[in-house]
């Protein structure tokens, strides 16, 4: 790679020379144990350890060379700055990266629109006619919405959002430049065995508690919550994923209409995903707070706050709709809704979410990369 | 503040400062740690280290194998030649076995052993994340413990009457105090960030010292001890000194300034003459006498050059290469002349017998006829680019101490003082009277830590009830 290394780059680059030399902190994590795979540290090298970083900030408080040294050695903030560059160099398509630079903005902007949308959608003459065959029950919300603009607006909005991550995962994995393990069959049983390893570090968040403890908020302080709380925030949403997508096969196969009863599957998984998804995010957003501000650049805790911001107003108004919903202002909650549903969903691509995509990329790199 | 305020002083704020001041306050005395550096360098020398020495008999979870007593007894008699107490060393080795689940009661982490990599994970203990996450780990202890923590506080002047301590002068950023304790554990290191001291010792020489670690080891406390009475152990005028980057900042450069492309080149001095056989032994064995050779050339400066043949195979290096295409660009980019150090590499070259490289043995590859001979490694400086790294002697720290007894307290001309206690390398030299090995400066300071809080807790009840 001969691209320049930007300024955060540079940093990170000094960095990972004086980590090389000391490696004191190798038993901490895998970034430690790849930089040392390594001699130099190009723009490919430097975003694979970023992206590897769970920011669990250990190194920073054992670090002999920590500001005030002069060798000024801060690696979660340096690797997580890095790492939202990487995210905004990975984006598609390209202009979107501004998103990354301005994580609130670009939320309310979004949400704005998707307000604008629905609003348009609800009260469209189109929507006027299905409406008009609906059936009169108070918590139909095909009243409000039909059931096929629904469909066709979240289906095209899903479409792009899947094409987005995978571009940009595959601009990610494209950077690294790896050859295809797969192409042995040695290879190929290292392949798998590393994605095996990788998902399990993904679903356990296992490098957060690797050393035998969890990993710190100040220095000394082991605390789990972060761990539990991403548990509570990554679980509550396949819940609701899990919850939406049964719903869907009650409708389209077996012609089951919305709404389900409080006690049917759909809607006991949604209300389980969805109150881990106000615990997980208010939870993370309060941490956040107390966390030692020197472990991470204000750009990746902006990202976070708007990311962990829109999930709990997503999960908010999902459970109020779900008691509210034989209420008459039901609709205009329907509504606001399925704006920040929609507005969470348009994000994605363009916010802190990706950073569950990159890491595990990198996790499998790393695995991969162990077993060779 | 009054007379019975604390039980102990700790005087000292590094590893065997608090490993004193933590064994004391268990017990329930009352402690005071009065460290010199601003909290962000505290901690000594011990911020820089990395693992220590324990013996052990049967593998454990954070040791390989088997290191025995009498193994460890015979590694120290070997490195210091007889310089040792053997009494008080016997008593190092031994409650060294039990050290680390000792120091995990006090939220130490260590290294699993499963890297076997590591040619030290036998003999020696690796803490997690290194010396500086012990320092917090064992801070953290003392907060836990209320035993009380003053930092930047610099002790001027140390009260001893008939032999007996009764206070000490402390100079803090609010101001000068007088401390008063039952008992005083001495446990300030040694006095090789001194430069004065160094340089009544060394000379002009000493103004081209680069001290390895805390600037904050000034010798006072040694110093007033010293003054005051106690007899000293180890050779006042020794410090273990290796050859490091010369580029590297004067002081707290810790580990990442090491250099180990040495073995693989040649060293030549400002003049560009070679003075000494670089293919001697391994690296490890061997970068501890170059701090010495360094100190010895014209303006304490040596340059390691290497070819690109050696590129890669010494470990990563903080400072970049001084690179060149040409011996003759190489002499003028480092100020050496150019005609010298060509007619060396041609000498060298010249003398350079076949042999079958390997850098990982003490392979077949030497010089034949130079003075002085390359033993090992020796391959002719002809792929260029060029790459040279300048050499500085780098002080690690210094032998001079007071003496202790078995129970660390310190012995004061007129005899044993009973309420004054030392730990760590101001009397490391009782043990290590000379030379080094990995490792054991942090298993003196940790086992006469224990030994000084546990006596001087002991005299502070005994002095409390009387």
């Amino acid at each position: 790679m001969t691209e320049p290394l930007t300024e955060a780059m540079r940093k990170a680059e000094h960095e990972m020379v004086v980590c090389n030399a000391c490696r004191y902190c190798e038993a901490y994590c895998p970034v430690f144990q790849a930089m040392e795979q390594r001699v130099t540290f190009q723009r490919a090298d430097l975003t694979y350890l970023a992206n590897l970083c769970h920011n669990c900030g250990e190194c920073l408080y054992a670090c002999q060379y920590a500001p005030p040294h002069e060798f000024n050695i801060d690696v979660p903030r340096t690797l997580s700055r890095v790492r939202v560059e990487s995210y905004e160099s990975f984006a598609w398509p390209s202009f979107a990266a501004t998103a990354f630079r301005r994580p609130w903005l670009a939320t309310l902007f979004t949400l704005v629109v998707s307000v604008v949308i629905l609003q348009l959608f609800s009260s469209s003459p189109l929507a006027r006619t299905f409406v008009a065959r609906a059936t009169r029950d108070p918590a139909d919300f095909y009243a409000v919405i039909p059931h096929v603009v629904m469909v066709t607006l979240f289906g095209v909005v899903g479409l792009f959002v899947v094409a987005a991550i995978a571009i940009g995962h595959r601009r990610f994995a494209g950077s690294a430049r790896d050859d295809d393990p797969r192409a042995s069959h040695e290879g190929l049983r290292h392949a798998r065995l590393g994605s095996l390893q990788a998902t399990r570090d993904v679903l356990t968040l296992r490098h957060l508690h690797a050393t035998g403890e969890d990993c710190v908020d100040g220095e000394e302080q082991r605390r789990p919550w972060r761990r539990w709380l991403h548990h509570c925030t990554f679980y509550g949403f396949a819940l609701c994923f899990a919850s939406t997508t049964v719903a869907a096969i009650y409708h389209l196969i077996f012609g089951w209409i919305a709404p389900y009863a409080y006690t049917s599957v759909p809607v006991v998984l949604g209300t389980i995903g969805g109150l881990g998804l106000v615990v997980g995010p208010a939870g993370l957003l309060a941490l956040d707070l107390r966390r030692d501000a020197a472990l991470t650049h204000a750009s990746e805790r902006a990202l976070g706050s708007a990311f962990l911001s829109m999930l709990l107003l997503t999960s908010v108004t999902g459970l109020l709709l779900l008691v509210l919903r034989e209420r008459p202002y039901m609709p205009v909650l329907l509504v606001f809704h399925l704006a920040v549903v929609l507005a969470l969903f348009l994000t994605f691509p363009y916010g802190k979410f990706v950073h569950g995509i990159y890491r595990g990329a990198a996790l499998l790199k790393f695995r991969r990369e162990e077993l060779v | 503040m009054n007379a019975s305020h604390y039980d102990i002083a700790v005087l000292g704020g590094g590893n065997a400062a608090l490993s004193a001041a933590l064994t004391a306050a268990e017990r329930g005395a009352r402690v005071i740690v009065l460290e010199r550096a601003p909290r962000a360098f505290r901690g000594g020398n011990s911020r820089h280290t990395r693992n220590l020495r324990c013996m052990h008999p049967l593998p454990t979870d954070v040791l390989i194998d088997t290191y025995p007593e009498d193994e460890f007894m015979a590694d120290l008699l070997r490195v210091t030649g007889g310089a040792t107490d053997q009494t008080l060393a016997r008593i190092m080795v031994r409650r060294s076995a039990d050290l680390p689940r000792r120091m995990n009661r006090f939220g130490v982490r260590f290294q699993p052993s499963l890297r076997g990599t590591l040619h030290l994970g036998r003999t020696n203990a690796f803490f997690l994340g290194g010396g500086k996450a012990l320092m917090n780990s064992a801070y953290a202890a003392a907060e836990r413990l209320g035993v009380r923590v003053v930092y930047e506080a610099e002790v001027v002047g140390v009260c001893i009457r008939d032999g007996r301590f009764e206070s000490v002068e402390v100079r803090m950023p609010h101001g000068a105090e007088a401390i008063t304790a039952r008992t005083v554990v001495l446990a300030a290191g040694g006095f090789e960030s001194n430069l004065d001291w160094l340089a009544e010792i060394w000379g002009e020489a000493a103004s081209n010292f680069i001290i390895r670690g805390t600037p904050y080891n000034t010798g006072t406390v040694l110093r007033l001890m010293l003054d005051a009475g106690a007899e000293s152990v180890g050779d006042p005028s020794q410090c273990h000194a290796v050859a490091i980057d010369a580029r590297a900042p004067k002081f707290d450069g810790g580990i990442v300034t090491r250099l180990d492309s040495v073995p693989l080149g040649i060293v030549v001095n400002k003049h560009g003459d070679r003075f000494y056989d670089e293919g001697e032994d391994y690296w490890p064995k061997r970068y501890a006498i170059w701090g010495r050779l360094v100190a010895q050339q014209p303006d304490q400066i040596a340059y390691s050059i290497v070819d690109s043949k050696a590129v890669g195979r010494f470990m990563p290096s903080v400072f970049p290469p001084i690179v060149a295409d040409s011996i003759r660009g190489l002499a003028s980019t480092l100020g050496l002349p150019a005609g010298t150090l060509a007619a060396t590499i041609e000498r060298f070259n010249a003398a350079v017998r076949p042999g079958t490289f390997d850098h990982q043995t003490l392979d077949d590859c030497r010089t034949e006829g130079l003075i002085p001979n390359k033993s090992h490694w020796a391959q002719r400086l002809d792929t260029p680019p060029f790459h040279a790294y300048p050499l500085r002697p780098g002080i690690t720290f210094t032998y001079l101490g007071v003496k202790v007894d078995e129970r660390a307290r310190v012995v004061m001309k007129g005899g044993v003082a009973d309420n004054i206690f030392a730990a760590g390398e101001i009397m490391a030299g009782n043990i290590l009277g000379r030379g080094y090995v990995a490792g054991v400066g942090m298993t003196i300071g940790t086992v006469f830590g224990e030994i000084a809080g546990r006596e001087s807790s002991d005299k502070a009840a005994t002095a409390g009830s009387a």
